[in-house]
């Protein structure tokens, strides 16, 4: 299961307070975190200084000693680790005297916290998943490369390109912290309802685009015995997805900014209203999968692979996640959430951001092997190799050619699709990561909607109480949503 | 110069505990001395601590009421599943040594098929965590293919579009976990129990059995008597379990980081304590959590022992 990150943007402020509050600490409790193992204040010294010796070598701007061994760190979540494999291939036919070693793993805390603080950690880690290790905190504890040369490298296909303009956008803003990159987000993730083609060609179903054909197919489909609807009730946070995607193109800009910015009373605006209604009516006229509330994601999309629902709201590394469990011809596709009336966003617009964060770590012991590593992932070959091996778009521009499309497995061409349909309508939303406190709240109340124990007005008060909560919380760092997005 | 004998002879024992000492010092002292630093900071979890905070982290801890809720579930379980346990335990134990009617040396033995039943509820122990969870996520699917579903909907009970959810309700999500855990330690307490049972020697029951005295009376003015202090045992290792059971809230209720839910009714300590300290970036809260969960377990172990303290019996 993958956590994708919309963006997560740090403030060059709070990066401020967050060193003066580390200067602050040396003093008074230096004597705790004297020989702790959660590492000595020692520990951050040279940030972004220590980077690899530049050449002017187009084919090697970082300098990387074809004989120095790599070691990459994946996580191991939807996307399994075999694209990495392939990226190391591709890593080895430009270096072949590097020995690369491979490890991947869920557990990122418990496999690095511990190199990092020996001063050995990797030299390329796919830092993703539950386990993540907190960026900002690396970065403030100076563990983390600065990316920006790598952007400002020339691009592997076309060195009279800088890999900076090689990149989908939007892919750059959400690997900052301050003013530099210090992440690659590297999958590109759609969201959206997922079906199976086939069945809803047998059954002759159309797409619907309004809420009220959505009604209307899910009648229809309850009345050839399918449940038209399921979900991975075990995580609320799946359902969250849909309902604020609702919220977001019926309300637009002025909701969205109301919401992140936790402005009083944000969740008692119409649009959130109107979408907590439309998600409670699934609820509400049975066309729930019985006991979908109570099911893991595997479970339920296992569910929903053997035809027992006709849709199920996910991420696009859903395909990857059911590849074994998904049958021959099911023909996996997703389309975007229909349009409740008076929205303010096109039908088309979609759920979508950069994920998988990648980065090198600063004490990295091949640092320039590890950026050397990124920028062959920023490479067309790179990012064919992703679509192909991980089934997912990847940040790389153009890197889906038609003869790689014409590989590609279903479910990632018809999220290629969605994405090129949506226009650069794009829905992010930033509460997420800002303030995880309210988001478990959130994920809490939503389970409670979708189990039927509480009604969508119930919803509505607990989701403000959640977001009231959150703004008087002084420990809490507050962050103000930026006004170009949409 | 010589040292003295007894001199030497301490620093020989010493020489021995040294090693042992040490590890336990380093591993499990200096870990709690840490953690009891760390609670009296504010702390993110992945870099050293910010500041000093003093006991503002045990302060706001009372003013929590995600925390009171795990505390009064976790008080919950540390009276219904160390009871259930010991009793079922120890009556099955009793079944299985002296429960069966005649034969036997000097006329006392467990039941019929005994050996079998030990065997059969000892299974539970081998069983890794990861296992009993994959079992019990099966069982308790909250679909009409789950296990329990699937016998309730046999039963006429419900029906398969209305199946139970189990895990996923909040009146019975805590009850579930007590299950669970009750099923998988009963064994063990059975065979510890068994084993004392089988040290209280056969004249007592034999002199019993002449006295006239029927199956219930020899359980309750024989053999639990003499079996206090294992008793005394298992109630502190369940009172600890139960202070736990992180494993199984963790994995098997709703919910995304650590479980927990349906909508905190299945919250313990420990789960409170792993979200604050891994997902929330609260790790010098989640240290005070620990701190104060080490205080109740050693404070419960302390009464427990006080209160079940009796003469003992040498035989």
């Amino acid at each position: 299961m993958s956590e994708h990150g919309l963006p997560a943007d740090v403030s060059r402020r709070q990066m401020l307070v967050r060193s003066a509050a580390i200067a602050a600490m040396v003093g008074p409790g230096s004597a705790l975190a004297a020989g702790c193992a959660a590492g000595s204040g020692s520990s951050k010294s040279s940030s972004n200084s220590s980077t690899a010796a530049n050449s002017s070598d187009p084919k090697n701007p970082f300098g990387v000693k074809a004989s120095s061994p790599l070691d990459v760190y994946i996580f191991k979540g939807g996307y399994g680790d075999d694209y990495a494999k392939a990226f190391e291939s591709l890593y080895t036919k430009s270096f072949p005297g590097a020995a690369v070693s491979h490890h991947s793993g869920q557990n990122l805390t418990g496999d690095l916290q511990p190199r990092f603080n020996a001063g050995s950690p990797p030299d390329v880690i796919d830092d993703s998943g539950a386990q993540q290790l907190k960026l900002d905190v690396l970065n403030s504890s100076g563990q983390l490369t600065n990316l920006d040369q790598l952007l400002n490298a020339p691009s592997i296909d076309d060195p009279s390109k800088k890999v900076r303009d090689t990149l989908l956008a939007g892919t750059i803003e959400t690997g900052q912290l301050g003013q530099s990159m210090f992440s690659l987000n590297y999958a590109f993730t759609v969201f959206g309802l997922w079906y199976s083609a086939s069945t809803f060609k047998k059954n002759n179903w159309q797409i619907p685009t309004t809420w009220a054909d959505f009604m209307t197919l899910c009648a229809t489909i309850k009345a050839s015995g399918m449940a038209p609807f399921a979900h991975q009730g075990k995580y609320p946070y799946y359902m969250m997805v849909p309902l604020m995607d609702l919220v977001a193109k019926n309300g637009g800009p002025d909701v969205q900014t109301a919401i992140d910015n936790l402005e009083p009373n944000a969740w008692k605006a119409d649009a959130v209203v109107n979408s907590v209604n439309a998600i409670y009516e699934l609820v509400d006229k049975g066309y729930m999968l019985p006991g979908t509330e109570g099911l893991t994601h595997i479970q339920s999309q296992t569910l929903w692979n053997q035809g027992k629902a006709a849709v199920i709201p996910c991420g696009s590394w859903l395909e990857n996640e059911q590849m074994a469990a998904t049958p021959a011809g099911f023909d996996m596709a997703v389309f975007a959430m229909p349009s409740l009336d008076g929205d303010k966003m096109a039908q088309t617009a979609i759920r979508a951001g950069a994920g998988e964060p990648f980065i090198v770590p600063s004490k990295a012991k091949n640092q320039a092997g590890g950026l050397e590593f990124l920028r062959i992932m920023c490479s067309k070959a790179g990012g064919a190799s992703f679509a192909q091996n991980a089934n997912s778009l990847s940040v790389v521009k153009d890197s889906i050619t038609p003869d790689i499309e014409a590989k590609l497995k279903p479910g990632t061409k018809s999220s290629n699709d969605l994405y090129q349909a949506a226009n650069g309508q794009i829905i992010s939303w930033y509460y997420l990561n800002w303030y995880s406190q309210m988001e478990k709240d959130l994920e809490d109340a939503m389970g409670q909607l979708m189990a039927n124990k509480i009604k969508p007005a119930d919803f509505i008060s607990r989701a403000q109480t959640a977001a009231d909560k959150c703004a008087a919380d002084s420990s809490v760092q507050k962050f103000k949503r930026p006004t170009s997005t949409s | 110069m010589r040292l003295r004998k007894k001199t030497r002879e301490r620093l020989f024992i010493a020489s021995f505990l040294a090693g042992p000492l040490a590890v336990y010092l380093i591993f499990v002292i200096w870990p709690y001395v840490e953690t009891f630093g760390y609670s009296l900071t504010e702390w993110s979890g992945v870099a050293p601590p910010s500041k000093v905070v003093g006991l503002k982290n045990y302060v706001d801890l009372f003013h929590d009421s995600i925390f009171l809720k795990a505390l009064t579930h976790n008080m919950i379980i540390l009276i219904v599943f160390p009871t259930v346990t010991i009793i079922l335990a120890m009556f099955f134990a009793f079944m299985l040594n002296v429960g069966g009617r005649k034969g036997g040396i000097g006329g006392v033995r467990g039941i019929r098929g005994s050996a079998f039943f030990r065997i059969v509820f000892f299974f539970p122990q081998v069983l890794s965590v990861a296992i009993i969870v994959i079992l019990f996520q099966a069982a308790y699917e909250s679909n009409s293919v789950g296990l329990f579903n699937a016998v309730v909907i046999k039963l006429g009970l419900t029906d398969a579009n209305h199946p139970w959810e189990f895990l996923n309700s909040p009146t019975f999500v805590l009850w579930c976990i007590m299950f669970i855990l009750v099923w998988q330690w009963v064994g063990f307490y059975l065979v510890l129990f068994s084993a004392a049972m089988q040290q209280i020697p056969r004249d007592y029951y034999e002199a019993a059995l002449l006295d006239g005295a029927g199956r219930t009376q020899t359980y309750f003015k024989v053999t639990m008597p003499l079996l206090w202090d294992s008793v005394q045992t298992a109630w502190v290792y369940l009172a600890v379990a139960a202070m736990d059971a992180f494993a199984l809230v963790a994995t098997l209720t709703p919910g995304s980081s650590f479980g927990g839910g349906p909508d905190e009714h299945g919250e313990v300590l420990a789960t409170y304590l792993m979200r604050n300290f891994q997902v929330l970036g609260k790790a010098g809260y989640a240290c005070a959590m620990g701190v104060v969960i080490f205080f109740i377990t050693l404070i419960l172990s302390l009464v427990v022992m006080r209160a079940t303290r009796r003469e003992r019996l040498e035989y």
